[in-house]
């Protein structure tokens, strides 16, 4: 597990939480330095949710430390609360106020001076591209329109530290376009932004990752250097039936993994220059001609998938 | 305390009651619906009591005997039968509760012996109107008899003076017409104002949690005293104006009268609203449904109100336990400081019992409802 460089803003250690027998969280610690994005990328009840919760000092840890720009989070969580923004998953605006109303709402929940609010209002909804929409009832907005109504809202008093749990989960292209343009700025302003994602494309777009699987932090890295970690090497298979690709090689000598991306197969091999051939050989043989098998740049997905796929398997 | 974050709590809290039909009618509706129903429609007097004649001498005396019953108001005539089988018939159907037998011999025992018995049937299946309806027709017979024995003295020329009779002047402090409903509307206002405060502030937690907005509320720095008076302010100013109407309506409309000082009312008023609001908020807190909340609530305030304040049933009727009960439950005070205010014009000297009873009940309220909420999922 690698280290944040100093000047961390987010501190965790040791975090810990149970649902009744279930632990939902397990010593999760990792550090976040001042302007990273930080991914938390893990399946569906990794415990993703569960720990930024905590982070945001919403749920009470059972064990563990988190500091949050040097506030003590569990000792003091109203002083940390001041300086972080928190963006559930599930849309936590009010439905019957309209765009202005919720803007108007947490600007003065946080003690945005009255002069700054309209200014910082005005930019972050031009960013958003919502300013036409002010005065419509958040309920009536479209999925990704209620999203970035989600993050005007909770920018809009200028944290240092961000929050966002699966924010665009169902959210139209467009709007994710949009919504990562302001997590960029936000970024170079020197806002620490932490969040889960779902999709692996996201998930590239962080500086760091924390891979969360069964309540446990299992590689915390670069995505580069994440990758840099997959053992073997990847190789992309173009297919008009990627199933029957997978059955054929499935079990093979030499292949580690079978992942499908929709019109491909990606097949991580031992040693690719040695199975590209005898790959090709299979397939020909069981009457699944393939024409190219080229060595391919793993994505994040791959790597996840190798790296969880490993522990599981020793 | 940021009174900026407090008065943001309440101005969104305005707005979501101002856009939710179903708050919208409980706070404006409700009161309307509830005067109109509880004040016209709840009255422990019976007028038009419907009495059934067997009258088998039918004479100018007998007659004027059964005049007397339905000149009084209290009674009127429903059927004139000439068998005595008539008179379980009609029971039967429930077309009559009161009957009156007159001898035919009524008016010659009369002139013989200056009195004549008349007899009464009851049905008695209901036993508290038979119970009014015997007193009234006691009373129409008192008078009768009164007018009687007078005209017969006349007759037989004793003096009255001679006989020196003993007479009973009644005299009917406070509610001088003996007219229930000046009784139960100041009740009524009671019930109106629990039952409106509760319902709507029942909702407001629950609402946070059943909406899913909770969780980033929580994530704010919005103290737990913060969301509290926040959201208790503007179903504050609702249950005052539910209440000015309500009084406004007791007065001028049904002409209760109104003996009191306005201060008084006023101060009163705003304790019991701390209280019922308070319960509802309590009630929010812990039941995260909005349906299930406004239930409870529904029960917490109905049931004392109604059963225990001694707005229909009085207090000092009640069994020992149950008596001990009504201390414990708040409307009572606010019953007793509003008849008292109303119909005797009594002052805040007079009330300061029920309203140390009331303030006690509205400062523990609001401290636990302050302590209730946590800003934890």
């Amino acid at each position: 597990m690698m280290a944040a460089p100093d000047g961390a803003a987010i501190r965790v250690h040791g975090l810990t939480k149970s649902f009744g027998p279930v632990q939902a969280v397990r010593e999760v610690g990792f550090d976040v330095s001042r302007g990273e994005i930080f991914g938390l990328v893990g399946p569906d009840g990794a415990g993703k949710t569960t720990t930024m919760r905590m982070l945001a000092a919403v749920l009470q840890p059972d064990q563990g430390e988190i500091a949050v720009d040097g506030v003590d989070v569990a000792a003091d969580p109203e002083r940390a609360k001041l300086h972080l923004s928190y963006m559930p998953q599930r849309f936590g605006l009010y439905e019957d106020l309209t765009v202005g109303e919720n803007i108007f709402f947490y600007a003065e929940l946080f003690g945005v001076p009255r002069r700054e609010r309209a200014a910082r209002s005005e930019q972050l909804l031009g960013a958003a591209g919502m300013l036409p929409f002010r005065r419509r009832l958040a309920g009536q907005l479209s999925g990704g329109m209620k999203q970035k109504l989600g993050l005007v809202c909770a920018l809009i008093h200028t944290p240092k530290v961000l929050l966002l749990d699966e924010p665009t989960t169902g959210v139209d292209p467009v709007s994710r376009r949009d919504f990562w343009a302001i997590l960029y700025d936000l970024r170079e302003s020197g806002v620490t932004i932490v969040l889960s994602t779902a999709y692996m494309d996201e998930a590239e777009r962080c500086s760091r990752l924390a891979l969360l699987h069964a309540g446990a932090v299992r590689y915390c890295d670069t995505p580069a250097r994440l990758k840099a970690m997959m053992p073997g090497a990847l190789l992309a298979i173009p297919a008009t039936d990627p199933r029957g690709v997978r059955d054929v090689l499935a079990g093979t000598p030499g292949v580690l993994g079978i992942l499908l991306m929709g019109d491909r197969v990606h097949v991580r091999v031992d040693d690719a220059p040695r199975r590209i051939p005898e790959l090709q050989a299979l397939l020909r043989e069981r009457g699944v001609p393939q024409l190219r098998i080229d060595p391919a740049e793993p994505g994040i997905e791959d790597v996840f998938v190798a790296l969880l796929g490993q522990d599981r398997q020793p | 305390m940021n009174i900026r974050r407090l008065l943001a709590m309440a101005f969104k809290e305005t707005l979501q009651v101002w856009r939710d039909p179903r708050s919208l009618a409980v706070a404006l509706l409700m009161p309307v619906m509830q005067m109109a129903i509880l004040g016209y429609g709840v009255s422990l007097d019976i007028r038009h009591v419907p009495l059934c004649v067997y009258d088998q001498e039918n004479s100018q005396a007998s007659r004027a005997v059964a005049e007397r019953f339905v000149s009084s108001g209290w009674f009127s005539v429903s059927h004139v039968i000439s068998r005595y089988s008539g008179i379980a018939r009609a029971m039967d159907r429930s077309e009559c509760i009161a009957a009156i037998v007159i001898p035919a011999n009524f008016s010659r025992t009369l002139a013989s012996t200056g009195s004549a018995p008349v007899q009464a049937i009851f049905d008695a299946t209901d036993v508290n109107t038979t119970n009014i309806a015997l007193g009234y027709a006691q009373g129409v017979v008192a008078q009768a008899n009164a007018q009687i024995s007078a005209q017969w003295d006349a007759a037989h020329g004793v003096h009255p003076s001679q006989v020196g009779t003993v007479e009973l002047d009644p005299s009917v402090w406070f509610n001088e017409t003996l007219d229930s409903r000046y009784f139960i509307i100041p009740g009524v206002v009671a019930v109106i104002l629990a039952l409106v405060g509760a319902q709507l502030t029942s909702l407001t937690i629950s609402r946070e949690w059943e909406r899913g907005t909770m969780e980033q509320l929580i994530s704010t720095p919005v103290s737990a005293l913060e969301v509290m008076l926040g959201k208790l302010i503007p179903y504050f100013v609702i249950g005052l104006l539910d209440a000015a109407f309500c009084l406004a309506a007791a007065i001028f409309w049904f002409k209760v009268p109104f003996r009191g000082n306005v201060a008084a009312l006023f101060l009163t008023t705003a304790l019991f609203n701390l209280v019922v609001l308070g319960i509802g908020y309590l009630i929010s807190v812990r039941i995260r449904s909005q349906l299930g909340a406004s239930q409870i609530a529904l029960m917490v305030t109905m049931l004392p109100t109604t059963l225990l304040s001694g707005y229909t049933f009085p207090i000092d009727q009640m069994p020992a336990a149950i008596r001990a009960l009504t201390y414990v439950v708040y409307p009572r005070y606010y019953v007793t400081i509003l008849r008292g205010i109303f119909l005797k014009g009594s002052g805040l000297a007079d009330l300061w019992a029920p309203m140390l009873g009331l303030s006690v009940y509205a400062v523990v309220i609001i401290w636990l409802a302050s302590r209730a909420f946590e800003k934890r999922l």
